[in-house]
This record gives structure tokens, C-alpha cells and sequence, in this order.
């Protein structure tokens, strides 16, 4: 009886985490379907009263947001790929090798990690200007991959480390190189990690805000959360609150998919049975 | 197929620690060799550095004559099974077997033909397509096999292969190992710290002991003539007794009364003061059970049976007695070596089960004085002198090229001319 009870009361505790969590995110969906004119009636409800797509064709007419858009999802996926694959290397090297330097390269990583983006955005400014990569893809992308690499390669070292020397082993004695070892074996079996890895990086490099508006002028870099704040209604007169809203639906749709179908890949114990006890 | 031959092989750590210690060991083509020692005493780095995942400090390591101290472990071709199998666990039964095959980019046909072949011998056809986690140890065990033996390896080499398994299967996986080795007639390296899974497996045996090599025989050779204190110690179940002894007049005094030493065997004894007796457990018997013949033969003496074990087919007695300190402490030293710590120096006894002795009883006892074996107590050198005459049992398939172990039982130590 007593273990039926304490279930009870998680199944509550989850209920009320899952509505705190959601709260925020239900009103922006619904928010993004009120009609831009009228949201803001004396008699307000959680629900609009009549549902409208007109915010959607707002934001999707306005090449504010589409270029935005393009922006943001080439950087962050060119940004991403470039992070897993630098970061699957430095961590395998990490885990596996036995180099000289190798606690200063991993403390300077996480020293980067802790490092203020605040406190870079002057210099930076300054620097891509005179670079000539200011409000440029790559002027983005650069400072992603800084950011985002520490963590990287951080995650993905620890789940080599859990792979087992012999699988390895096994595989060289089997006659494979240390290339196919590394690819047949260690990475199918780091494909947990490495997901999470990419996932969390994504979302990173999608969400980041401070420098995508301190680097960028004109539509031909700047990303999604950098334009939303740029964003005004139909006229002056109009709030823009219902644009931006179905603007931040959209650019969430992507996250949701992404963790979705990356969900069943992050398999926990996918390493079971391959060593005994 | 292949001879793999080990020329003063030494293996020192960063820090200085030597696991191996010139070793030199010569295994034939075709041969089981196995090589057996207490753990730490350096036999997986030796495995290790015959299949190349462990650097060779000095020495030389030739395969068919060939120098491989340099060559990756992918171009030794030789098959190792781990001792936690190392199955990849991403990939079903049948990708795990081909894996080696698939590395050479074997055409398909070949590969299922030759999977299925080894998955028939090794009884693993139904289960092809599951993944190692959903297999039980002994299946695993299989997989790990079929991964080696498709592979046309040059020799095989095992790596505790069954410590991971309950007892009953360990038994049933040893015969099946042996059987494989048989048919298939390949060169084969094995390590083990069991000395069961040594003596029944093995073509011959090689005894390991802090990183160097003790003795390298047949199973019967190291169990008549250890070379020392040692592999006398480690090779037997129960272990050999060892009684400390006082070498006086042409007999040796022990606490169980005095044996004399006017035969061949004993004689090396003469002129020194300390001895250590070493008599196999099997070697003593109730002297109630006995006829008056087999009596004449050997020794009687009386002891206080503390306590007794009855197995069915045999009864074990433990005899506790008083031993002078200094070897009593040489011996602890040995014992704690071996892997096990007696609280007390008594004899372990195996009597037939027909004897009826009661534990806590005072009975008269038997042993084969003929039997006998003795050691220098400072070195652990075997002082025995064995008979000429001894029938010299022929192993199996044991043809070694050449032993490098001296005509008296003694390995090789010293160094070469160079």
C-alpha cells in the first residue's frame, strides 16, 4: 500500500513540474494565435476566442524573419557539425591517448567554458570589424564553436571513457586500423554520447542571443533570437507581442523535432553486454 | 599455423616495475601452451605482448621466425579471446564473427558461407541474429571463439577465457576448447591463474612467478619434478604439503617422526641442516586400510586428525603441528604467494573415503616416503634427485622443437651469451 501511495504522490510531483514547465510555453502558442488587433481585451482568456493564422502570415512575409531564418539554421548547423566532429577527435585523444599537455588542454577548455561572453563582445566587435567578418556567417560560427567545443569535448570524453579498452583491443587484433577501429567500434558505441553531444550543442548555437545581436547589422547574418527583437507590428499603433510569439513557435518547432527523433537514438546502456559483469 | 618463439623477453613499466623478467619460452607449431602463475605474475603482459598490444622493452618476439616486435597487432594475424569476451555489442552474433572478415572487405557470399560454418561448429546457428547482450556467458563465450576461429589466425591465444563462468560451464567450455585445439591443430597460447584448467588443457605448461619464468614442462613433468617450492606449491589440488625437516645421519627428522634419506631421491639432502619436506596429499593414506605390504613400503606415523572433509570419493583430514619458526615463516611467505593464507602450519591429508577417522581422533597414518619430494628452504630449489628410470609419459600431441629448460627441471634464467 504504502509503495501505491509514494507512487501517487511522484505521479503528482510530475504533474505539477510538466504544468510549471508547459505554462510559459502554452500561452505563447495561444498567444500566437489571438488576433494582433483584439488580444488585449478587458476580459482577458488563457485561449483565444477566435483562432487566426494571420500572425504566421505575418511573420513568414516579413524577410525580417525569413532571412532570420535561413541564417539561423545554416549557422547552427554548420556550426554543430563542425563542433561534434573537432570535438569526437580532441576527446577521443583525450581518452585514449597518453600525450604531454594533455591536463592543460583540458583545464584551459573548461576555463574557456567559464569564461564571460559578456566580457568578449567589445574586443570581438572590434576585432571582426577590422577582420571584415563582422555581420558574416563565419564571424558567427567562429565564436560558436569556441563556446560551444569546451562542452563538447568535455561530454563526449566521458562517454569514451566508459567504452571498454578492450572493444578496441579486440578490434585491432581483429586486423583493424586504428582509423576503423575508431570508426567501426568506438564511435557506433560513443553514438549516445556523441547525439547528446550534438544536441546540446545545437540548441546553443539556435538559442544564443548576446553575440548574434552584438556581431550582426543586417539581415545577412542575423539569426532568429536576434531578429525577434527587432520585430514591430503591422503599424506603429499594432503591438507586435502575437507576431513575435508565433515567430518564437516557429523557431521552436525545430528543437522539439530535433530532440524527438534524437530521443530513441540517446539510448542509455547501449554498451550492455558487451563485457561481462 | 605458426611457431612463436620468445627470446629473453622483458616487459619494465615507466615506473620501473619489471612484470616481465627475461622469459624465454618457445611454442611450438600445433602446440597448446599454457602459461599459468598467480595473478601479478606477469602472464596476460606476456599474452599481451605476443599479440602486440603491449610494447616489448627488450628481447625478441618471432612468429614462424619472423621478428614481430615492431608489427601492429593487425599484421600478426593471430586471434585472441578476452577474458571479458569484448563482444561489440552493436553488432548481432553475425556481424560479430565476421568482423575480422569484413576488415579484409570479404566478398558476401564468403562471409555468410564461412560465418555459418563456424556458427554450426560452435552451436550459435539460431542464434545469429541476437545482439551479445541478450546471450548468457557461455554463449558469449562461443561468439568470442567464432570471432577468433574464422579468422584463419596463425595461433590462438586466450586470455583467462573462462574466470567469468560459473563452474559447471567452466568445466563443459574447458573439454570444448580442447577439442577445438585438437581439430583444428593450431598453434594456441592460453592463460590462466587455475591450475585444473592448466594441467587438462595444456601440451605443456609454462609456471610464472613475478616475472620470471620457473618451469616449463608437461603437466606430468611438473607435477612429479617441480622444479621448486613454488610450482610444487601451485601445481596439485590440494596443495603439496610442505613439512619443514632436520637432515641428521642419513635421515631426514620431521614432526611426524624420522624418514630416512639412504634413498637415491633424498640423498641430495645430505650435509644440510634445514629441509623442506614436500609430500602430495595424495600420497598418504590410513594406515588401517592398508595391507601389510603397501605398510612396509612407506612410513607410519601417529597424529591428532583435527578436522575431516568427506568428499564421497575421498576424505580430506587436516593434521595440525608445530613447526620452528624460521621455515614456518618462509613457508607463510609461499603460501601468501600462492593465493592463500593457512592460519596454522597443518598437513592437508587425501585418504581413501573408505577410512573411517573421526575428526579430533588420534590415528595412525601412512604416507609414501617414496614419494617424497625435498627443497632447499632458502632458495625453494628442489634438492629431489629423480630416478632416470621415471616413466616419462608422453603427451599428447607434445613434440616441442626445443625446451629451453635444462635436463634437471630447472628454466633457463641465465643469461645467454650475447
Amino acid at each position: 500500500m504504502t509503495g501505491n501511495r509514494t507512487s501517487h504522490w511522484w505521479t503528482a510531483w510530475g504533474l505539477l513540474i510538466l504544468v510549471w514547465a508547459l505554462f510559459p510555453l502554452l500561452w505563447m502558442v495561444s498567444l500566437s494565435f489571438k488576433d494582433p488587433n483584439t488580444f488585449r481585451s478587458s476580459t482577458p482568456k488563457f485561449f483565444p476566442e477566435k483562432w487566426v493564422w494571420t500572425n504566421y502570415k505575418t511573420v513568414f512575409s516579413d524577410s525580417l524573419f525569413t532571412s532570420a531564418l535561413r541564417n539561423s539554421v545554416g549557422i547552427a548547423l554548420i556550426a554543430t557539425l563542425l563542433s561534434v566532429i573537432v570535438a569526437m577527435f580532441a576527446a577521443y585523444a583525450i581518452a585514449r591517448l597518453d600525450f604531454p599537455g594533455k591536463k592543460l588542454l583540458l583545464s584551459m577548455a573548461l576555463a574557456i567554458a567559464m569564461f564571460p561572453q559578456a566580457a568578449l563582445v567589445g574586443p570581438l566587435f572590434n576585432m571582426w570589424r577590422n577582420l571584415g567578418i563582422y555581420d558574416t556567417w563565419i564571424g558567427l560560427i567562429i565564436p560558436y564553436l569556441t563556446f560551444a567545443l569546451p562542452l563538447s569535448i568535455w561530454t563526449m570524453s566521458a562517454f569514451f571513457r566508459q567504452i571498454p579498452w578492450e572493444m578496441e583491443q579486440a578490434a585491432q587484433v581483429d586486423g583493424a586500423t586504428a582509423w576503423q577501429a575508431f570508426r567501426k567500434v568506438i564511435v557506433p558505441l560513443a553514438a549516445p554520447g556523441v547525439f547528446t553531444t550534438t544536441i546540446l550543442t545545437f540548441f546553443f548555437c539556435w538559442n544564443e542571443f548576446l553575440l548574434a545581436i552584438s556581431l550582426t547589422s543586417t539581415d545577412r547574418a542575423r539569426t532568429v533570437p536576434a531578429a525577434l527583437s527587432f520585430f514591430t507590428g503591422a503599424s506603429q499603433f499594432q503591438s507586435p507581442v502575437t507576431a513575435i510569439m508565433a515567430a518564437s513557435v516557429v523557431v521552436t518547432i525545430p528543437v522539439v523535432i530535433l530532440v524527438l527523433v534524437f530521443q530513441r537514438r540517446i539510448v542509455a546502456g547501449l554498451t550492455a553486454g558487451a563485457v561481462k559483469g | 599455423m605458426a611457431a612463436i618463439s620468445m627470446q629473453n623477453i622483458v616487459k619494465q613499466y615507466s615506473d620501473g616495475f619489471l612484470a616481465v623478467n627475461d622469459v624465454s619460452l618457445e611454442v611450438g607449431d600445433g602446440e597448446f601452451v599454457i602459461l599459468v602463475g598467480p595473478s601479478g605474475c606477469g602472464k596476460s603482459t606476456l599474452l599481451r605482448m605476443i599479440v602486440g598490444l603491449e610494447d616489448i622493452t627488450s628481447g625478441d618476439m618471432l612468429i614462424d621466425g619472423t621478428r614481430v616486435n615492431e608489427k601492429a597487432p593487425r599484421d600478426r594475424n593471430l586471434a585472441m579471446v578476452f577474458q571479458n569476451y569484448a563482444l561489440y555489442p552493436h553488432l548481432n552474433v553475425f556481424e560479430n564473427i565476421a568482423f575480422p572478415l569484413r576488415l579484409k572487405h570479404t566478398p558476401a557470399s564468403e562471409v555468410k558461407a564461412r560465418v555459418e560454418e563456424a556458427a554450426d561448429v560452435l552451436e550459435l546457428t539460431e542464434h545469429l541474429e541476437r545482439k551479445p547482450a541478450n546471450l548468457s556467458g557461455g554463449q558469449r563465450q562461443r561468439v568470442a571463439m567464432g570471432r577468433a576461429i574464422i579468422r584463419q589466425a596463425d595461433a590462438f591465444l586466450f586470455d583467462e577465457p573462462l574466470s567469468n563462468l560459473d563452474a559447471k560451464l567452466r568445466g563443459q567450455m574447458r573439454t570444448e576448447i580442447s577439442r577445438m585445439q585438437r581439430r583444428l591443430g593450431i598453434t594456441t597460447v592460453y592463460v590462466t591463474h587455475d591450475q585444473t584448467e592448466a594441467m587438462t588443457l595444456g601440451d605443456r605448461i609454462a609456471v610464472l612467478r613475478k616475472g620470471l619464468l620457473q618451469q616449463v614442462g608437461t603437466p606430468h613433468d611438473l607435477y612429479d619434478s617441480p622444479a621448486n617450492l613454488f610450482v610444487a606449491g601451485f601445481i596439485g589440488s590440494p596443495p603439496m604439503n610442505f613439512i619443514p625437516g632436520r637432515a641428521r645421519d642419513g635421515a631426514i627428522e620431521t614432526p611426524f617422526g624420522d624418514i630416512p634419506a639412504t634413498t637415491d631421491r633424498l640423498k641430495g639432502s645430505a650435509g644440510r641442516e634445514l629441509v623442506i619436506l614436500g609430500m602430495r596429499p595424495q600420497h598418504f593414506e590410513d594406515a588401517s586400510v592398508l595391507d601389510a605390504s603397501t605398510r612396509a613400503r612407506g612410513q607410519t606415523f601417529t597424529a591428532t586428525v583435527d578436522v575431516t572433509e568427506w568428499l564421497g570419493d575421498q576424505l580430506y583430514a587436516y593434521v595440525p603441528y608445530d613447526a620452528p619458526e624460521d621455515v614456518t615463516q618462509q613457508l607463510k611467505e609461499l603460501q601468501r604467494e600462492l593465493d592463500s593464507e593457512q592460519m596454522r602450519t597443518q598437513l592437508v591429508i587425501a585418504l581413501s573415503a573408505e577410512s573411517r577417522i573421526k575428526d579430533g581422533t588420534v590415528t595412525e597414518l601412512w604416507f609414501d616416503s617414496a614419494q617424497a619430494h625435498i627443497f632447499d628452504p632458502a632458495t625453494g630449489e628442489n634438492l629431489t634427485r629423480y630416478s632416470s628410470t621415471q616413466p616419462e609419459p608422453a603427451g599428447p600431441s607434445s613434440t616441442p622443437s626445443d625446451q629451453l629448460v635444462s635436463p634437471d627441471g630447472h628454466a633457463s634464467t641465465e643469461q645467454p651469451e650475447s
